[in-house]
Parts: structure tokens; C-alpha cells; sequence
């Protein structure tokens, strides 16, 4: 039976730097990963870390373009605290090996980025997510005191008799077996759940895991109904094309040849913020002005030819494999797709959950510096910031605590769960009918527009679905690599997530980041410059409301 | 929508039952990706059919198999253009190679590749405490080692690697592509020492037979062998290593030999090789006469298959036009920076966005011709 100091569920950018801060604190920590660390999501964030590192910028003007991206839904002491630790969470990392890209003196050098008051955004290429994940796993390589689980499915989290968390039951995805993991705390770090929707720029891993099992075990979920859809992704396969394409000068033009941002944040054009300039896209869409394939056209080839090479290099080979199209030389066509849950597991500043030992890091987490809507290049900066605060905390707090007593029946519990799984009868729909049935449903009810009934049609689907889903067929019976079983287990995650964004956003009567509802089209500061909180109750999920912290920015009217 | 036919290797070690192939019938967009046929399968059709995927982007380097035999991401590998290359039709789909098959396509990495990612020290070493800002480094060589660190750890190198196939204990193509991230980083301290060890290493940077099979499969642009060359080029022409798998002695024997005879002289090849490039060292060291003695069955067997005769081995041509070559050798040493060409990056010079491919290619060419005209001053002075 495995035993740590910290448990940190999750291998991406947030669960490997929480890890990495535990073990600097000198306590036993372990990592468990449904795939391989480098396999993790994080790789997909291609444009770059944002931080105020230059002379000419400062933390402040930092915090204020992030928390006005928020539409001020943002925590603002929470935000602070990730601005001031920017930079050296930039130096942390290119001393330990990241190349960043430099500008002649050698020195790190920036880009330009959404909703950015400066060029803040640092990079590698178009991979800087990619390039920090292996850097970091190095990192995992060269200490041999964190202790690595990859390819262990985590099914749920276990408390102990006061409720404190205990430890998880994770099960070897190699043989099928399953193991109680004790731990003084538990760090959940298992990124966001993009798969609910579909197309997603998400990878297949992003089922919300993380988000369902803390509330399964009672913590509340955040600002749910925040769901970003990015500007720029491939229709179809929905793919993501690089906010950093924007950020080197690419354009945005309708299929009149019109650059109609233009009509829609006249100042930032482009660069606007991405709810900004996703709704400008549907809206010239919806309106009959968009591509027969409802797209619009992301133009490139204004951007020199050697910078693409160097700076897009990534995007250049997406558009030649997946779309067929040489980004250097033709516009490519592109919408607003699913991309990233800016609700989570509601944390304090350290990471920490409403439950005693549970933290929660990255996109997982609600902390909320995000707000109702991300500025591109700070969901990298959120995941180490509070992977590293939480790692830190979470090994600082367990010197002196005793191992929690985790209930003595979760491990046989979870087993007969999956059991149950694979041994029952065929009469279920399959696990990709119900999926492709909710991918629908939430990108047609849940996205850039939304409306009450449309709300609720999606809410009487994910209840419908999550009934089915209790009997959904599976065909492998066997133990080793039974990946059918694990999307099972998924699909109930996924729903529980569904049903906690659906109904936050039935709850915000108002329009706010990236919740636009067009039966409530206003920002309305007075009823609702406030978080809302979904928390398990039974059946029923129980709604409520919560302060949200203003330091020194209050809200102003959004223009970009 | 088109129909295609996928052949898929299928294994389940809990069966009892040995591997076998079975025939999927898929319906498809021409331009989705094998990837997208095998989830089809999986989602419609046989839930217990086994393959690591995730981001469907070429990104994550989970979905390493083989098509058609050979290895790709089935993520980024189109299936109208499988269906093209397949025989009788079908798109035929296995595990890769070189590594252990765990279940239908996923094999085990852990046992070959990472193993061998460890073997290289895959961390930066720097000297001391850190700066307190960030250590200042030229632009390009942080450009020059994103080409590795393009690297997303599939594996399609390691399943294609032939030198792998018949030693494999080879540290290979990934690993060593490592090894160059961290030995092209200036951050890094170690350099000598990391090339030193990858060039005694029996299994190291020489083991590598200059295949190109490994740049060939690669999805990433990373071109591993290039990596494994440039190591080459760092040990022996920046720190001089002689190291005991005679890589030195071979490849200064080698190039000597182009240098004076225009062609290989194979029979002085070998002595060469083992006197690090020096005829006489190799009858005077003690360590280079016992390696020949030790080579002398090779050289038996030579004679006697007919593959060298007496003669040809003992007096080689020169070619006609031998000053040419002699150029060549000296336009390039009259530089002042090796030529390291990244390939990563390609079009050099500023480019403008109205610019054709020919007209890059125009120019490349310019810069080509360029280098024979500065030889030329070379050979002058």
C-alpha cells in the first residue's frame, strides 16, 4: 500500500510543479498519472507564459489586463499574488533548463498576446507548453524521491473518519489492480474537462476527473458555467491554432474580406480579449457573413515567412496535416471552439479546497484568477504559480501531521465498482453514444451565446444521460490496459461536470466573460459581481453565491 | 465519407492466444487521420481494442504504431493516404517495433525508450547558484536546441532504428537527440564530460549507421541522426575525444582518405581507423596492432569471398580531378564557424511574405554558390 507526505493526482504543468515544491520541502511525495507525465495536456499550450519581467512593465499592469479579462469576476488577491510571483516563476524555470526564446542580447524575449497591455508573453517556439512539461519531467527524472505512478487511474478520493481527506484508490491501468494510496494530503492537479464538449481543442485525457471526484466527496465547484471558447480552432476536428499567430500580426478577415474586428474592439483589433473576440466571430457567423463550413478566415501569411518558421513553426505543420492548408501562403478557416473551464474546485491562495488536506492546482482549481474569462498565456503562469504554492504548503502542513485513518471499505467499494463495470450485461447504449449525444448537446445549449431554454433542454439531456450512463455497455472483460472500463468511470466525471456548468450558468442571470446570454445581454454588477457555487447534495445540487474579492481595481465598463 | 479497411495487429496477453490480425471495415472523411479509423473501431464497434492516444494533434507522441509498416503517428497520418500506400487494400496497423508489445498497439516504453532517456543524464547541469536574472545565452542557440526539444518522446525513431534492431543496447536515436538538447545548451556544464561518455560508450554515438531511417519517421522535424552527428562533430573537432570505439580514428581516417584519393581507400580504412587516422600509429601502438590482429578472420574472409582483392586493396586511384575535392575540403575549413546546418529552421534571410518558394530556394542556391568562390581564396592564400 503506498504511503506519502503528498500525493499529487495529475502529471501536467501544475501536479509536476507541485510535486517538485513538495519534494524541495524534503517530504515523501508521490505522483500519480492516468498517462505518462509528457502525454499530459499541457503540451497543447503552444504561445507562451505571461509574466512582468521587463523593465518597462510592472506586476500591476499585469493584474489589472487579467482582472479587466476577468470582466471582473476575478479574485484580486488571488491575481496579485500570481503577478508578483510571475517573474520568478519565469527564472525558476529557465534556470532549470527551459530555452526560452531570447531577443539579440540575449536576454529572454517576449511576444504580444490578447488582451495584454504589454509584450508580456515568454516562449518557446509555438511548444512552450510542451518545452516546460519535458523540462519539468527532467526535473521528476533526476530526483528520485518523488516517487511516479504513471499510468494509474485514480477512481476516487478517500476521507477518513472526520471527513479529512486520506488518500485515493487509483488502479493500475497495466493490470487491472487496485491499491489504496495514503496520504497526509492530496494535491489535484488533472486539468480541465474540455472532453464534455464537441469539437474541443481538449485532449481525449480532459474529462474533468479531478473536478468530479472532489465534489463527489463534497467540495464546492466554482464559477462552473465559465467556459471558454477560443477564437481560433479548426472547425471540425477543432484543433487549436495559436493565440500567438494573432499576437505576431495574423488577422481576421469574414468571408466579404472584411476585417470586421474592426467593428468589435476597434483599439486591440485581434488582440482583443478571447470571449471579445470569439463572440465576433459567431455573431459574423450567425449573421450569414462566415465561410459555407460556418467558419471565418485567420490570415497568416501578413506575418514574415522566417517568423512563421521560427515562431509558428507548430502551427505551420497543424494546418499542413489536419487542415490541408500551407498557413504561409493561404488564410486558413477557423472558429470559436471549447478550450478551457475558467470554474473549478473552489481553493483559497494556497491551493487548499474546503476539504481539510485536499488541494487543488491549474485548470482542476478555481482559485479564481481567471474570472469569466482567461487572458491568453496565463493559464501556464496559474498552473505553476499554485502547483508550486500548493506543493509547498501541502509538504510544510504535514510535518506534524499523522497519517489519516482512510474508511476501511473505500478500496473494496471502488473495486466492486469497476467490477461491476466490466461483468455487466450488454443492454446499455456504448460509452462514445452518450459521449457524442453530450458533446452536442453542450456546445449546441452551453457556448458563446446561451440562453434559458436552451439551458434547460441541455440540463434535462446530462440528467437523461446520466441515468443511461449507470448501465452504459462496455465489451472489454479483461484487466490489462481495460481502457473501456476507464471511459466508463470517465463518463460519469464528464456528466457530474455537465450538470455543475449548466446549471451555474441557468443561475447567472447576466452576461459576463465568456457567459453571454442573450436573454440577459448586460453585465449587471449590482445583482451579480459574485461567484457562484455548485455543491453535491444528494440527487440535487445545491446552489450558492459568494463574495468576490476587490483589492484596488473596480469594475469599469470592458472595451478593447 | 470513404470506406477503408484496417488490418489491425491484435494482442491480448491475458488470451493465452498468440497474435493475430483482424479486419476492420470504417467509414471516413479522406483527410481524417488513421487515428480517427482506429477510435471509430473502438467506438462502434470493439471497446477492447488497445491504443494510447490523447491530444489527436501530434502533440502528446502517445499514438506511436506502425502503418503499413512503417512508423508514424497514427494521429497525424491520413488514412486516404494509407489506404493509397497499402497492399490489397487494406491499412495494415501494428505496434511498433524494438519494444516489448503489451497489448494489441501499445508497447512498452518504459523497458526500451525511457530506460534509454535516463541513460543520457536527461537534466540540465549547470555550474554553481544560478544568476539571479536569467543566464544570458546567444538567440540562436536557444533556436538551435528547441530542434530537440521539439521532441515529443513518441518512439517512432526507436521502432524504426535498424542499429537498435541489431544491438539493442544502442542508447539510439531519441536519447542521443536528447543528449544534443543538453549538450547544444551553453547553459550546461558538462559538455565535455556528457560527450565523452556517449563516445566511449560501446553503445554510444558511434553505434549509429548513418541510416537516416530515424529522420525519415520522425513527426517532430527533430531528425535525430543529425543530432547524433553533431554530437560526433563536437566530440572529435571541438574536444578531440580518441575515444576507444575508434569513432575519432574512423571518421578522421575516413575523411583523409576522401581528402587524398577523391574515393575510399578500403583496405588503408581500417589501420587508419584504428591509428586514429595515422598509417603508422596503427603499426606501432600496441592497442592498434591488436585490433588488426583481431580483424585479420574479416580480412581473410575479404579475400576469399572475392569482396577485396590483393590488388585493388593495395593500390588505389585517385580520382582524375582530384584538386576539386581538395577544394571542396578547403572551403570549408577556411570558415570560421562550422557549418552546422539546423534544418529546423528553414528559410535563412528575412523572407517577405510576397516571396515564393522558388525564390527562397533561388537564394539558398545563391548562398551555395557562393562557397566554392570563397574557396578559392583559400586555396590561394
Amino acid at each position: 500500500m503506498p504511503q506519502h507526505d503528498v500525493l499529487v493526482i495529475g502529471a501536467g504543468l501544475a501536479g509536476q510543479r507541485a510535486a517538485l515544491a513538495a519534494a524541495e520541502e524534503g517530504v515523501s511525495v508521490g505522483i500519480v498519472s492516468k498517462v505518462h507525465p509528457v502525454r499530459s495536456h499541457s503540451n497543447a499550450a503552444q504561445g507562451g507564459i505571461n509574466a512582468a519581467l521587463g523593465p518597462e512593465d510592472s506586476w500591476e499592469s499585469h493584474a489589472f489586463d487579467t482582472v479587466k479579462g476577468s470582466d471582473y469576476l476575478g479574485d484580486q488577491d488571488a491575481i496579485e499574488i500570481m503577478c508578483r510571483e510571475a517573474p520568478q516563476e519565469i527564472l525558476d524555470l529557465e534556470h532549470i533548463g527551459v530555452t526560452f526564446h531570447r531577443n539579440e542580447e540575449g536576454k529572454l524575449g517576449t511576444r504580444a498576446f490578447g488582451g495584454a497591455s504589454a509584450a508580456r508573453t515568454y516562449y518557446v517556439a509555438d511548444i512552450t507548453g510542451q518545452a516546460i512539461l519535458h523540462v519539468l519531467y527532467e526535473q521528476l527524472m533526476k530526483r528520485d524521491e518523488v516517487y511516479r505512478y504513471e499510468e494509474w487511474f485514480t477512481t476516487a478520493l478517500v476521507q477518513d473518519d472526520d471527513g479529512r481527506v486520506a488518500g485515493c484508490i487509483g488502479r493500475n491501468i497495466r493490470d487491472g489492480s487496485m491499491e489504496l494510496f495514503e496520504a497526509k494530503s492530496v494535491i489535484l492537479a488533472t486539468g480541465g474537462n474540455g472532453q464534455l464538449y464537441q469539437p474541443t481543442t481538449n485532449a481525449l485525457v480532459c474529462t474533468g476527473d479531478g473536478i468530479a471526484m472532489a465534489y463527489r466527496i463534497g467540495a464546492p465547484l466554482m464559477d462552473m458555467e465559465m467556459i471558454q471558447y477560443h477564437p481560433t480552432t479548426l472547425a471540425g476536428l477543432g484543433l487549436l491554432i495559436t493565440e500567438g499567430a494573432r499576437g505576431e500580426g495574423a488577422h481576421l478577415y469574414n468571408a466579404e474580406g472584411e476585417r470586421f474586428m474592426e467593428k468589435y474592439a476597434p483599439n486591440k483589433m485581434e488582440l482583443a480579449s478571447r470571449d471579445v473576440v470569439s463572440r465576433a466571430e459567431q455573431t459574423e457567423i450567425d449573421e450569414g457573413r462566415g465561410f459555407p463550413d460556418g467558419t471565418v478566415a485567420l490570415d497568416i501569411t501578413v506575418v514574415p515567412r522566417k517568423r512563421i518558421q521560427e515562431a509558428l513553426r507548430e502551427i505551420v505543420n497543424v494546418g499542413r496535416d489536419f487542415a490541408g492548408v500551407d498557413i504561409t501562403k493561404e488564410p486558413i478557416h477557423i472558429k470559436p471552439g471549447n478550450h478551457y473551464v475558467m470554474g473549478g474546485i473552489r481553493t483559497d491562495t494556497d491551493g487548499l479546497t474546503s476539504i481539510p488536506g485536499l488541494y487543488a492546482a491549474g485548470e482542476v482549481a478555481c482559485v479564481s484568477v481567471h474570472g469569466g474569462n482567461r487572458l491568453g498565456a496565463n493559464s501556464l503562469l496559474d498552473t505553476l504559480v499554485f502547483g508550486r504554492r500548493s506543493g509547498a504548503h501541502a509538504a510544510r502542513q504535514s510535518h506534524g501531521t499523522a497519517m489519516p485513518k482512510p474508511s476501511a471499505s473505500k478500496l473494496a467499494d471502488e473495486e466492486r465498482m469497476v467490477h461491476e463495470i466490466v461483468a455487466r450485461e450488454r443492454d446499455g447504449r456504448r460509452v462514445s453514444e452518450i459521449r457524442r449525444e453530450l458533446g452536442e448537446t453542450m456546445d449546441r445549449h452551453a457556448a458563446v451565446f446561451r440562453d434559458e431554454d436552451g439551458l434547460r433542454q441541455a440540463l434535462d439531456v446530462v440528467q437523461r444521460l446520466k441515468e443511461e450512463s449507470r448501465r452504459v455497455a462496455t465489451d472489454d472483460k479483461g484487466t490489462v490496459f481495460n481502457q473501456d472500463a476507464l471511459g466508463a468511470i470517465e463518463l460519469g466525471f464528464m456528466l457530474d461536470n455537465s450538470e455543475a456548468i449548466v446549471m451555474s450558468a441557468l443561475e447567472r442571470k447576466e452576461s459576463r466573460g465568456a457567459q453571454y446570454r442573450t436573454d440577459f445581454p448586460e453585465r449587471d454588477d449590482d445583482g451579480w459581481l459574485k461567484h457562484i457555487n455548485v455543491t453535491a447534495n444528494g440527487e440535487l445540487p445545491e446552489i450558492s453565491h459568494s463574495e468576490v474579492t476587490l483589492t484596488q481595481w473596480q469594475p469599469e465598463e470592458r472595451t478593447y | 465519407m470513404a470506406d477503408y479497411t484496417l488490418k489491425i495487429r491484435r494482442y491480448d496477453p491475458e488470451s493465452g492466444q498468440a497474435a493475430y490480425y483482424q479486419d476492420f471495415d470504417v467509414a471516413l472523411d479522406p483527410e481524417r487521420s488513421v487515428l480517427d479509423g482506429i477510435l471509430q473501431v473502438r467506438d462502434d464497434e470493439d471497446g477492447s481494442l488497445a491504443i494510447r492516444c490523447s491530444c489527436r494533434a501530434a502533440i502528446c507522441g502517445s499514438c506511436g504504431v506502425k502503418v503499413n509498416g512503417k512508423s508514424v503517428l497514427a494521429c497525424n497520418t491520413r488514412i486516404s493516404e494509407a489506404a493509397a500506400s497499402a497492399r490489397n487494400g487494406a491499412v495494415v496497423v501494428e505496434p511498433m517495433g524494438n519494444m516489448p508489445v503489451l497489448k494489441d498497439l501499445i508497447v512498452d516504453m518504459d523497458a526500451v525508450h525511457w530506460k534509454k532517456i535516463q541513460r543520457v543524464i536527461p537534466w540540465l547541469l549547470p555550474e554553481g547558484d544560478p544568476p539571479e536574472r536569467e543566464y544570458i545565452v546567444p538567440a540562436e542557440s536557444m533556436i538551435d536546441v528547441t530542434q530537440s526539444m521539439a521532441c515529443i518522446q513518441c518512439g517512432a525513431c526507436v521502432s524504426a532504428c535498424l542499429s537498435m534492431e541489431v544491438d539493442p543496447e544502442f542508447i539510439g536515436p531519441a536519447a542521443l537527440a536528447k543528449a544534443y538538447r543538453f549538450v547544444g545548451d551553453p547553459r550546461d556544464a558538462h559538455t565535455e564530460e556528457r560527450l565523452r561518455d556517449l563516445a566511449e560508450d560501446p553503445h554510444g554515438i558511434y553505434d549509429c549507421t548513418h541510416c537516416f531511417a530515424c529522420i525519415e519517421v520522425c513527426p517532430k522535424g527533430v531528425d535525430p541522426m543529425n543530432q547524433i552527428m553533431r554530437l560526433r562533430r563536437h566530440a572529435t573537432g571541438d574536444y578531440d575525444i580518441k575515444d576507444e570505439n575508434n569513432g575519432y580514428g574512423h571518421e578522421k581516417a575516413f575523411v583523409d582518405l576522401v581528402e587524398k584519393y577523391g574515393t575510399l581507400h578500403e583496405a588503408q580504412l581500417l589501420p587508419r581507423s584504428y591509428g586514429q587516422g595515422s598509417l603508422l600509429r596503427s603499426q606501432t601502438e600496441p592497442r592498434a596492432i591488436r585490433q588488426l590482429v583481431q580483424s585479420l578472420p574479416t580480412v581473410v574472409n575479404g579475400l576469399k569471398s572475392g569482396k577485396v582483392s590483393p590488388k585493388k586493396a593495395l593500390i588505389h586511384h585517385k580520382l582524375p580531378d582530384q584538386d576539386q575535392v581538395r577544394r571542396i575540403f578547403h572551403a570549408i575549413e577556411s570558415k570560421d564557424e562550422r557549418l552546422e546546418l539546423n534544418m529546423y529552421i528553414v528559410g535563412e534571410g528575412d523572407v517577405g511574405p510576397g516571396e515564393t518558394d522558388e525564390e527562397v530556394a533561388e537564394e539558398l542556391r545563391g548562398q551555395a554558390d557562393k562557397q566554392p568562390a570563397q574557396g578559392e581564396t583559400g586555396d590561394e592564400r
